[in-house]
């Protein structure tokens, strides 16, 4: 080499010389072999940001969990910053993030469900006795509400359920290597078809119905947004119709609310039906797109509806709008209708401010028209049957059907398909096989974790939308769930607020502190009254979302209902 | 219907108009009622997020609550601030944060934004149980994460991710686990984290703070800090600062809203100022010590000069610097003299120096480091539009619809230019990166043109092929307002896209949708860098610029224009001041007759006729024994100039070399005599940035030891070069330079201290200056744009067997120019700390060498040793090494080779060799 006749000229410096020179350019690089890896098993839209959680799903169904490498890569790949990345990894529950100095998990997670329900019939013990049996072997964590309480308690092994789970159930779904969501028996295409099915959609899409009188005829109609909120339908479509085009749709399918199942219901039974009713309203709106966004929870409901969606595609039913199924990744918060939205683009699930509402600037800032899978589920028949048929359901002044979700300390629980404004004590008797042998009735949440706990002696109210608010309850998602005589009111709401706590996606300060606050309080021997109400008044008036305006509705319950149940220390 | 223009609503009981886009907050604080705010921080760049519900409302008819700093009033709201509700609801938010503090007495912040708020409400201690502590994060250099304190507002997200578009730092986990995390939950020390120290500028508690604030315990430093409102001294940025000042000393310096920067800085600008303070800084004249030799390799330890050396007094050593240049003028007359001011310095130095060289030297031997870095750009744009600054400033990219970035690295160079450019990209703008590396803009561009190098004329002449051929250039204009259009079209007609594209690597239907975006969108804008200046077809690179502009009209009109991002903090003032060898103060030809005898007028003596030297042909002209004297204000050839040996050479062989810098410089080793100067934090003096914006700097600091304002130096020197000079303050220099350039019209001393910052051409001294210029012509002979069609040149050393790799030359974030300053404040240094020869990871393994390693580059100049980075931005057969180490001194290796018309040197491309080596 000639190298010798060139002599290194090298000065000294004025620098300190503490440090040694970085290897790379700053901070985490983009390790190649990780690049072409995710590159290989990604769609080739790998930049449309809004695939970001369904990019993350794919990488983790293929590797078992998010390794850092992976997930620079995919950064790299989708052109966002490496904390984006990460901050929706972590958002979250489902993505099992591993840093290098971590260990990647056992092939297998066991999931236990800690909400009320499963807790009510030992979800609390089960969920130990895993640990304690199968930890290190196999990952055991909690879980909130999977949407089986009807089968209470619930653990998830891998993707395969166990209802009624026991240590030795668990223990054998293991053995057994049960890990994937098993077959579920339902009304398939052809069969829906012979049954009548998508002649009103057809006949929609044909023109011989106008969109016009379908907003009208809903209006007429008592159908209201079963999701939780209650509003009337067709007004909905006449709001969203007034927006400008382009104009999308999304089926919140996001189940979350603890103790509440009846989507799950309808999807595992009759998909087509949902599917038509959806389909139908996205041509009233005229929605470009509709996106379903499903709980991960559900994985058999998803392998149900990627298969029946091909079917309805391939039939020509759907050339209206595109049909895009999302997977979520166990966020609670996802079923308020701006997260959801928020996590369709890809993103954190945050609640956004309003206004504007969804119905103006929705998903990518454009009007979008929110529905729960269960209104939905009613459309075909509304529109067959004719509103006077829905409307001539009812009891104590409620209007049309509604699917309730019954569970806890009944003798039959499951949903329960009864008029609206049925009281709780006609869903025990009539609909649910009175009480569990045992077991006395002394309570009920009329609306899952967020709407309240109301004692027995109020059990004669109509369960419907706006009959509970001078109780300071509601009835939401209809979900029911009894409690009885041997179960401590202070441990319902410690149970409830911990959920909260747990699923607060932490943006606002009254539920993200508030929630945490509130159960370092009520985890205390004494309840300090003055701290608590203080701190709920907070959370109710300003709290950006409704999972913090409500959180503390089971607090408060409790605190007027069952006073002589928490010891109260107040000043 | 039309909105109604403002919107009345009641506020707290008392009839109020918001404008169209006000919040509730905004008009309450506007009627006198700032409601508490902390995740709303009212400053330029900062969206409103409505997450920590410190300022809650109460709205009539309304179920709960709403955040007034994201709600909008809609007519005939009903708004309580006071009511028991909103009150009690902010009282409790504040309560629940307070909870979780650190306790005041030991904050990290005492006076946050959170504690002046809490005090107010009455709410400094928190009644509820407390969470558990976070550890904090103390592995940066600079700054402090104590997440004990962290409320969670993400103001800091919004600096790092919507301010700065640095995105390193997120919002992770969620509900009461949420978390700020750089990248994935690293340490900030070791994260993506460029230090921009917006994010600490933006904290409402002191969760993210500077570390000078704090003590090895987290806690706030008693502190009484003085604010001086200034302008930063390193990039052509120009941002305005706020040092922060107790005891004579920076203790922070704060980003402020100046045109350039609203309120943003980049590492340097907020973390570099302790170099004034460095133990190396000179206090006290030297004189050359009689029995020391001088040689190229002569080093002197720049804390302990003595070896080399002796103290004088001021009377002695400007005795001695003049006397020096006298003796020379008096055996080899004027040209033996020659001068380099500074772009480092004020307008005011770099006008005196000169007009001392000119008048005192007698010679037009002078000039400054733009010969180095824009002197090309600046000879295309004179010949091409009349004018060598920018039509318009970094912040027309606003307005723009497509932007290019060529040749430039702004992320680490103009950073906070670049912030500009990333948020442009943001609001959906496209940006067209094109250059030989994949510097960190490409990952925000829409579309990335990774050329290979040297070959920027076959690719913009691809683009004009394209715009020409698809007849997509603006018929009107080009008949309007340029020339030579049909010889361009002639001359272009070779250079199809499918035939460049083999030369330059670039896809040709590639070359085609960029050049019909650009050519096609409303507006267009070019901004380009040292990549495409320093080379030996520097000009013909620039011009092919022009054209592509100018053709399509994309110039003179709001987001429209052409912008060579100028590298130093007064690059284009001291041009404009005449630190240039053809021409006086704004761009006047000294071969010009009518012109010179002008300024012989104004400095009553005769001029010299003759056209200065350059740079690098001064240096040619010392080893041709013409040249014989120097004067050497600030500036650091030693270190910056190509082939550096042969400089150094230079230096060594001059009779007479005075230097005037802070530090005994890689340059002053050869001095005769060295004068200590003052720093830019101890003087007042105005700067022209890269915006045409002249800004007003302050002194901040009283001069160390026996260091002197340069002005004072330079006048010294001038009366005893015999010349009658009485300047007693900057201002007296600004209004005669202000008398001599038109271009200073309207724009006084007065107005700057008063204003801070002026644009120039100015209309009026009550009228902003002009932003944008040419809308309507140029100031050419004949107000038309002149087209010089470019023809392939390839660089002018390409690799051979012996020296395959071509070598690249540039800058990094943290260091400036030669480093003097930089490698000497502790926050840059650490970051950054030594020479460091950046390739891609293949070309290591292909080399057989480990990143961390040392390797020796070779050029046919000389060679160096350094330490190997493995960098994924960098090609595949090219080195990239910055200029600033003198361990390992890139411009050893570089080709002084020069761009005929621009005289720059071709510091981005040579041939050269990487090998390993044995002191690993």
């Amino acid at each position: 080499m000639s190298s010798k006749n060139a002599e290194v000229v090298r000065f000294q410096h004025p620098g300190r010389g503490t440090r040694r020179t970085s290897i790379t350019p700053k901070g985490r690089q983009v390790d190649p072999k990780s690049v072409e890896e995710i590159s290989a098993i990604l769609s080739s839209a790998v930049e449309k940001r809004d695939l970001l959680i369904e990019n993350l799903h794919v990488i983790q169904d293929k590797f078992g969990c998010l390794h850092a490498d992976h997930l620079a890569a995919l950064a790299h790949l989708m052109k966002l910053p490496l904390s984006e990345v990460y901050e929706i990894a972590t958002f979250y529950a489902h993505f099992t993030i591993v840093l290098e100095d971590e260990n990647p998990p056992p092939p297998i997670t066991v999931r236990v469900c800690d909400s009320l329900t499963c807790e009510l019939f030992g979800g609390i013990s089960l969920l130990e006795e895993l640990i304690e049996k199968l930890e290190p072997d196999v990952r055991v964590v909690r879980a909130p509400c999977m949407g089986r309480c009807d089968t209470a308690p619930v653990a998830e092994v891998g993707h395969c359920h166990v209802d009624r789970a026991t240590v030795r159930s668990v223990l054998e779904s293991i053995e057994t290597k049960c890990l994937h969501p098993g077959k579920l028996k339902y009304e398939n295409f052809d069969n829906y078809c012979k049954n009548g099915g998508y002649a009103t959609l057809r006949s929609c899409l044909q023109g011989q119905r106008k969109a016009e009188d379908l907003v009208e005829l809903f209006k007429e109609s008592p159908l209201r947004g079963l999701g939780g909120a209650g509003f009337p339908t067709g007004l909905k479509w006449q709001i969203v119709r007034g927006y400008a085009k382009p104009r999308l749709m999304a089926v919140n399918a996001d189940e979350g609310e603890p103790g509440t199942f009846k989507d799950r219901y309808y999807l595992e039974r009759e998909p087509h039906k949902f599917l038509e009713g959806a389909l139908i309203a996205a041509w009233v709106v005229e929605a470009e797109e509709m996106y379903i966004y499903l709980r991960d929870e559900y994985p058999q409901i998803r392998e149900i509806l990627l298969e029946e969606i091909k079917m309805v595609e391939n039939a020509g039913l759907s050339k209206h709008v595109k049909i895009v199924l999302r997977r979520g990744a166990g966020a609670y918060i996802c079923g308020e209708e701006s997260s959801m939205i928020e996590s369709i683009e890809g993103k954190r699930g945050l609640p956004r401010h309003r206004p504007p509402y969804v119905a103006e600037c929705g998903i990518f800032g454009k009007p979008t028209l929110v529905q729960n899978v269960e209104t939905m589920y009613w459309v075909r028949d509304i529109i067959e049957k004719d509103v006077s048929w829905f409307a001539s359901h009812g009891r104590n002044g409620g209007k049309g059907l509604r699917s309730y979700s019954v569970s806890g300390r009944v003798a039959e629980p499951g949903v329960k398909l009864a008029p609206a404004g049925v009281t709780v004590r006609e869903l025990i008797e009539e609909f649910s096989g009175g009480m569990a042998e045992g077991h006395t009735f002394k309570a009920y949440l009329p609306g899952g974790a967020s709407g309240g706990v109301l004692p027995a002696s109020l059990g004669d109210l109509p369960l419907d939308f706006g009959t509970l608010d001078e109780y300071g309850c509601f009835v939401g998602s209809h979900a029911v769930v009894v409690l009885s005589e041997q179960d401590n009111m202070k441990n319902v709401a410690l149970n409830l607020m911990k959920f909260f706590e747990d699923e607060s996606c932490g943006q606002c300060t009254p539920c993200r502190v508030g929630t945490e606050k509130a159960v370092k309080l009520m985890e205390r021997s004494q309840w300090d009254m003055d701290l608590l109400m203080e701190l709920s008044q907070a959370m109710s008036d300003a709290s950006i979302c409704g999972l913090g305006q409500a959180a503390a509705n089971p607090l408060l319950s409790v605190i007027k209902y069952f006073p002589e149940e928490v010891e109260c220390k107040s000043q | 219907m039309q909105k109604p223009v403002t919107i009345p609503f009641e506020l707290d009981g008392r009839l109020v108009e918001a404008q169209a886009d006000e919040t509730i907050w905004q008009v309450s604080r506007r009627v006198g009622n700032e409601l508490p705010h902390l995740c709303y921080l009212p400053e330029p760049g900062y969206r409103a997020d409505g997450n920590c519900r410190a300022c809650m409302v109460e709205i009539e008819g309304e179920r709960v609550l709403a955040a007034s700093c994201i709600r909008k009033p809609e007519p005939d709201m009903k708004v309580k601030s006071n009511s028991t509700r909103a009150v009690s609801a902010r009282k409790t938010v504040f309560d629940m944060l307070a909870s979780d503090q650190p306790e005041r007495n030991v904050a990290h912040d005492k006076n946050s934004r959170f504690w002046q708020w809490a005090e107010m409400l009455d709410t400094t201690e928190g009644k509820f149980p407390r969470r558990n502590s976070p550890v904090p994060d103390q592995s940066h250099v600079a700054m402090r994460v104590y997440l004990d304190a962290c409320i969670h507002c993400n103001l800091c997200v919004r600096a790092c991710r919507e301010v700065q578009v640095n995105d390193v730092i997120g919002m992770a986990y969620r509900g009461v686990e949420s978390k700020i995390v750089f990248d994935f939950d690293a340490p900030m020390g070791s994260s993506t984290c460029v230090a921009c120290g917006e994010c600490v500028q933006a904290c409402p508690t002191g969760a993210l703070i500077e570390e000078a604030f704090v003590d090895d315990d987290g806690i706030a430093l008693d502190s009484k800090l003085e604010n001086i409102d200034s302008v930063c001294p390193y990039c052509g940025v120009g941002c305005q600062i706020t040092y922060q000042v107790q005891n004579n000393e920076i203790v922070a310096v704060q980003g402020r809203d100046g045109p350039a920067n609203h309120n943003r800085l980049c590492v340097k600008g907020r973390f570099g100022f302790d170099y004034v303070k460095h133990p190396h800084r000179l206090t006290k004249p030297l004189i050359r010590l009689e029995n020391v030799p001088k040689s190229a390799d002569n080093q002197v330890d720049p804390g302990d000069p003595y070896s080399h050396f002796r103290e004088a007094t001021w009377e002695e050593a400007l005795d001695r610097a003049a006397s020096g240049f006298l003796k020379v003028k008096q055996t080899h007359g004027p040209s033996g003299l020659s001068g380099f001011g500074s772009a480092k310095g004020s307008n005011e130095e770099a006008y005196l120096v000169q007009k001392m060289i000119r008048t005192g030297f007698g010679t037009n031997n002078v000039d400054h480091c733009t010969r180095l870095c824009h002197a090309s750009s600046v000879a295309a744009l004179l010949e091409g539009i009349g004018s060598g600054a920018v039509t318009a400033p970094f912040t027309a990219c606003e307005d723009a619809e497509v932007i290019i970035v060529i040749g430039a690295n702004p992320t680490e160079n103009h950073p906070v230019a670049a912030t500009f450019f990333k948020q442009a990209v943001k609001s959906g703008k496209t940006l067209i990166v094109m250059d030989p590396r994949g510097t960190s803009l490409a990952k925000h561009a829409t579309h990335m043109l990774q050329f290979k190098p040297g070959s920027d004329v076959a690719l913009l002449n691809a683009m004009i092929h394209v715009i020409v051929k698809e007849e997509l250039y603006n018929k009107e204009y080009v008949e309007k307002f340029t020339e030579g259009f049909d010889s361009l079209c002639k001359h272009i007609d070779g250079f199809t896209p499918e035939s460049m594209s083999e030369i330059c690597g670039i896809d040709a239907e590639l070359i085609r949708t960029v050049a019909r975006k650009f050519a096609t969108a409303n507006n267009s804008i070019i901004f380009w860098g040292m990549g495409i200046s320093q080379h030996t077809h520097g000009t013909d690179n620039a011009r092919c610029l022009i054209a592509l502009a100018t053709i399509t009209g994309q110039v003179g009109r709001p987001g429209t224009g052409l912008h060579p991002l100028r590298g130093q903090n007064n690059v284009q003032g001291a041009s404009d001041a005449g630190l240039i060898p053809m021409v006086y103060p704004d761009y006047q030809a000294v071969d010009a007759e009518n012109i010179r005898s002008q300024f012989e007028n104004a400095w009553g003596t005769s001029l010299d006729p003759e056209k200065g030297l350059t740079v690098v042909e001064i240096m040619d002209a010392v080893h041709a024994g013409q040249i014989r004297g120097m004067y050497v204000m600030g500036e650091n050839p030693a270190m910056s100039d190509p082939d550096v040996q042969h400089a150094r050479e230079a230096l060594a062989k001059l009779d007479h070399l005075v230097v005037q810098d802070l530090f005994l410089t890689e340059t002053a080793y050869h001095a005769d005599v060295v004068l200590p100067a003052s720093a830019w934090p101890e003087k007042s003096g105005t700067v022209t940035n890269t915006n045409r914006q002249v800004q007003m700097g302050r002194v901040a600091l009283d001069l160390p030891g026996d260091a002197k304002q340069d002005w004072w130096i330079i006048q010294e020197i001038a009366r005893r070069m015999g010349l009658d000079w009485n300047y007693s303050a900057p201002a007296d220099v600004y209004a005669e330079m202000a008398s001599l350039m038109p271009s200073l019209n309207n724009i006084s001393w007065e107005r700057l201290e008063r204003e801070n910052a002026v644009t120039y051409p100015c209309d009026a001294p009550d009228k902003p200056g002009n932003n944008i210029v040419f809308g309507d012509g140029f100031p050419t002979a004949t107000g038309r744009a002149k087209l010089v069609p470019a023809g392939l040149v390839q660089p002018d050393e390409q690799p051979d067997e012996s020296y395959p790799m071509i070598l690249t030359t540039g800058r990094q974030l943290e260091h400036w120019h030669t480093g003097a300053m930089t490698r000497r404040a502790k926050v840059l240094d650490e970051i950054e700390p030594g020479a460091v020869a950046s390739m891609s990871s293949g070309q290591l393994r292909d080399l057989g060498v480990q990143p961390g390693e040392m390797v020796r580059i070779v050029t046919r100049r000389g060679a160096i040793e350094l330490t190997a980075r493995s960098d994924s931005a960098i090609p595949e057969g090219v080195v990239f090494v910055p200029f600033c180490y003198a361990e390992a001194a890139a411009n050893v290796l570089t080709n002084p080779a020069l761009d005929p018309m621009g005289k720059i040197p071709e510091f981005k491309y040579c041939a050269a060799r990487i090998e390993r080596t044995l002191s690993n």
